[in-house]
């Protein structure tokens, strides 16, 4: 990059908001898909909203692209530098900038951390509800980019429930406030449509959450089956008996063996075990339980373990959290799918990956929101045998276009990003992938904002578009796509 | 009547020609808005035909009012242009009750009712409560974004909305979201459609997500005779581990006030919460609600012809201070004054006189208030003079041109309720 313009960043946000070094950049040429790498031209760390402003704004008038990051943990490449481009961290703006308890209000800047809101908020009985596992070092405004889940968002919904305003810097450098700390603000909900967008919007300089109270009783309860598929059916019973949990995970053997290595978590030796979390008055809670046990017994369980103390109900909690990072004691690579399904299709959506699995000739680890119907995938395999890393993202791809003829999404909560952008037409028609562009560009009209994202066939090194072919169901008029 | 009766009749017989003849017929003054009165109604059956009928009114200058079971009628702005409503009253079906995945799928001229009967023969509802379920429609519930009782435990409308479809003015059909509880693929096009009040494009179905009927519910009122107190106790409320699913604050004057409390579950723990209740409610007592409390709200907008509706937002802390200001300049103004609010904030104000003139100065006097709180009060209903010299909406500051922005991608030709919602748009 030109050394005046280099010049005139610095002279915005200081050595200390400025990386140069090809060695420090390299540190942000991908975030946590490591599959794909480019190496940015500048990485900015603008300390408050005010430099914010003015990087983007001079960005703007070069007409250079940027790519806003949080963390970097995002698991499919959406802070994935472009090629020309320069990255914009959140990380140095990392404030609690006020916490209203009486209102259940926090409002931050955009690097605070998503553990560091419920650790600010706990001593007054209170948590923030989303909780992508990587909480500790995640970012608030990656979690606003990405619209991220959790475990517990099957009862506590997902991060666009929880945001309630926004301060944001669009591509031209102008300041605008979405939503308002009330609700309801009127107009059009560009909060909710803020949410999600994958940081292809603008970014985002402050943030206006909702906290809610702790719930009075937590239990945890762990059920171990002999195979994933009655797992599933007994979260489908304990849903149809009308009870509503705040959590219910699936862990398969493989992924068992993985984080009961990494965390010790201390969980039943099987082939497929059900976490299932409710929560709520002490009372309701107890009774409740009671039910859950001989239910999922019914289904199949041969072990119920009730987590005895909060610490061992932590530590199912650890483990289950640290079940992806773990896998990579038992494979040296793999790929993490994303894929949702109705919860009904979990059965037989799981015997299918089974069958694909086994014709690959590829290991597929199993942790998901069974609650949500929100699989984790983990294709194994050995990048160092030649054609593995192909069949497995062959193999990733076929579990995908199972969960989209079984009615679901190709993501759930890790977003399209680099990864998943070719698969956009798998889901949508041409109309409603245009009528998303309509939506990007009376936000960002100059595409400068991490361009080349989400929609398919921006990217000439990348190329494998999938056409979209109406499932032979939807021919024949017996289901409709959504 | 129409203000443009020249040059239309070979509009009208264009559009015959994608609904049929027998669903487009001429409209009477009980569907004028705000005094303005359409050509004619139009009824397509399908969201095809909706997209039809928007690409061709949108080639040819129409402005188009889309209108479901009509019950808010009177909210937003006048429009600009009303040459026709197109109603959803054809589309009206529950289209797939995916029990086990506790998800609906329904058109957008569904009535609330008819979807909580459905789901209801499964043990299962949609955890929405708005005004008039069995006249309001999917389409209408959404455009208006309403909210009930039961948000403070399940959410907005907008948390309930797996996914939509939607008739675009250029006669495009397009689906956002889709059917399972989780899915970030793309934009959240759901939400920007929800409270858009028809104003990008027509709803034409919605997929919702369930929630189980609770085994027992019961409803519990105090009767309190001072704002602060009420507010205090409302607060302890909040901050404690009691599991509502409705709190509310209804209130006709200064010193007339009642505190309820919606509890759900199952029988057992019922008891539990009571006995919780009792204990944060020190000094006051709660007892079994007489009439149904919940239906404050809709009784608040009962032969409002001549009265003023508003909507205030102000944060739970502060309804204290909205309560003081609302019975304040009401009794300034010789106005009565009735205030149903929710525990989140949201607030519904009625104002009654027999003087437009005094009502028009309470509101005014309200809303500075209110703006002054940090708030936003968005007017429902008022009187066609009251109307014509203020924006329902209130200020909406910086967002304004991205709004614009965004009503011109989707909207250019300016189609849809012209005029009718936020600054104008």
């Amino acid at each position: 990059m030109d050394s005046h313009l280099i010049s005139e960043f610095r002279s915005i946000v200081g050595d200390a908001g400025l990386v140069t070094a090809a060695e420090q950049l390299r540190t942000y040429e991908c975030d946590g898909l490591t599959l794909f790498r480019v190496v940015p031209e500048l990485v900015l760390l603008p300390a408050c909203g005010e430099e914010m402003q003015a990087v983007v704004k001079l960005c703007h008038r070069e007409r250079i692209p940027f790519v806003p990051r949080g963390s970097g943990t995002g698991l499919s490449g959406g802070a994935l530098p472009v090629k020309g481009g320069v990255v914009i961290g959140v990380s140095r703006m990392n404030r609690i900038l006020e916490i209203d308890v009486t209102n259940a209000r926090v409002v931050v800047e955009p690097g605070v951390t998503n553990s560091a809101i419920t650790a600010a908020v706990s001593a007054h009985g209170y948590f923030y509800a989303p909780d992508p596992s990587s909480q500790v070092v995640c970012t608030v405004a990656g979690n606003v980019a990405e619209n991220s889940g959790g475990a517990h968002c099957f009862k506590y919904g997902v991060t666009t429930t929880y945001i309630l305003g926004l301060e944001v810097v669009l591509s031209d450098g102008s300041l605008v406030h979405l939503g308002s700390k009330t609700m309801d603000f009127p107009g059009y909900d560009l909060v909710g449509s803020f949410v999600g967008s994958e940081g292809t919007f603008g970014i985002v300089t402050r943030i206006t959450l909702r906290i809610i109270k702790k719930p009075e009783c937590t239990q945890t309860l762990m059920a171990a089956f002999n195979s994933s598929s009655e797992a599933g059916g007994a979260v489908s019973s304990i849903i149809a008996s009308g009870m509503f949990p705040a959590a219910m995970e699936i862990m398969d053997r493989l992924a068992l063996e993985a984080a009961e290595a990494a965390v010790h978590a201390n969980y039943p030796n099987c082939q497929a075990l059900l976490l299932v979390e409710l929560d709520g008055s002490a009372r309701e809670v107890e009774l409740l339980m009671e039910k859950v046990g001989p239910i999922c017994t019914s289904c199949g369980a041969w072990e119920l373990r009730l987590a005895k103390s909060e610490a061992e109900r932590v530590a199912v909690w650890k483990g289950r959290k640290a079940a992806f990072a773990a896998v990579g004691r038992i494979s040296p690579n793999y790929l993490v799918q994303d894929g949702v399904i109705p919860r009904t299709a979990l059965p037989r959506v799981l015997g299918e990956i089974d069958r694909l699995s086994a014709e690959a000739g590829l290991r597929v680890a199993n942790v998901f929101h069974a609650g949500d119907g929100n699989l984790h995938p983990l294709v194994l395999y050995d990048r160092r045998i030649a054609g593995q890393e192909q069949r497995a993202m062959t193999l990733a791809e076929d579990i995908l276009r199972l969960c989209v003829e079984a009615g679901g999404s190709i993501t759930g909560e890790h977003g399209i990003g680099e990864e998943k952008k070719q698969f956009m037409p798998v889901m949508f028609s041409a109309a409603d992938l245009d009528a998303m562009q309509r939506l990007r560009s009376a936000f960002d009209p100059y595409e400068l904002c991490n361009p080349s994202k989400m929609f398919p066939g921006t990217d000439k090194d990348f190329q494998r578009p999938i056409a979209y072919q109406p499932h032979p169901i939807e021919k024949a008029g017996l289901a409709q796509r959504y | 009547m129409n203000e443009r009766p020249d040059g239309l009749d070979r509009a009208w017989t264009d559009l015959e020609a994608i609904v049929g003849r027998e669903y487009v017929w001429p409209a009477s003054g009980s569907d004028a808005i705000d005094g303005l009165q359409p050509a004619r109604i139009i009824a397509p059956r399908t969201a095809q035909e909706i997209a039809q009928v928007l690409q061709y009114c949108s080639a040819n200058g129409l402005g188009v009012i889309p209108r479901g079971g009509g019950t808010k009628m009177g909210f937003g702005n006048r429009p600009q242009k009303a040459d026709l409503i197109l109603s959803t009253e054809r589309l009206d079906r529950v289209i797939e009750h995916a029990w086990g995945d506790m998800t609906v799928i329904v058109e957008a001229g569904c009535t609330i009712e008819n979807i909580q009967r459905t789901v209801g023969e499964h043990g299962q509802r949609l955890a929405a409560d708005p005004l008039w379920p069995e006249k309001s429609t999917v389409g209408g519930l959404l455009a208006t974004a309403e909210s009930g009782t039961l948000r403070i435990r399940y959410g907005a409308v907008r948390d309930l909305v797996l996914g939509v479809e939607v008739a675009l003015p250029d006669g495009s059909l397009i689906k956002a979201g889709g059917k399972v509880v989780k899915n970030v693929a793309g934009y959240d096009l759901t939400k920007l459609m929800i409270g858009s009040l028809g104003t990008l494009g027509v709803i034409t179905r919605a997929v919702f997500r369930l929630h189980p009927l609770p085994a027992a519910t019961a409803s519990y009122s105090a009767s309190l005779s001072s704002v602060d107190e009420s507010v205090k106790l409302l607060l302890a409320i909040l901050d404690s581990h009691l599991v509502y699913t409705g709190l509310q604050v209804r209130a006709d004057g200064p010193d007339h006030i009642f505190v309820d409390v919606l509890t759900e579950g199952i029988p057992e723990s019922l008891q539990d919460q009571y006995a919780k209740l009792s204990r944060i409610a020190v000094g006051h007592t709660f007892a079994e609600s007489v009439s149904d409390p919940w239906k404050a709200r809709q009784e608040l907008f009962a032969d409002a012809g001549a009265a003023v509706i508003c909507k205030c937002s102000v944060l739970p802390s502060q309804m204290g201070s909205l309560c003081e200001v609302v019975f304040r300049h009401a009794k300034s103004a010789k106005v009565a004054a009735t205030l149903v609010a929710q525990a989140t904030g949201v607030a519904e104000v009625r104002l009654d006189a027999a003087r437009p003139p005094s009502l028009a100065e309470a509101l005014k006097n309200l809303r500075a208030e209110v703006d002054r709180l940090d708030g936003t009060l968005v007017v429902r209903l008022c009187p066609a003079p009251i109307k014509e010299a203020l924006d329902v909406w209130g200020s909406v500051k910086d967002a304004v041109p991205l709004m614009e922005q965004i009503k011109g991608k989707f909207d250019p030709a300016r189609t849809l309720n012209p005029g009718r919602f936020v600054g104008a748009i």
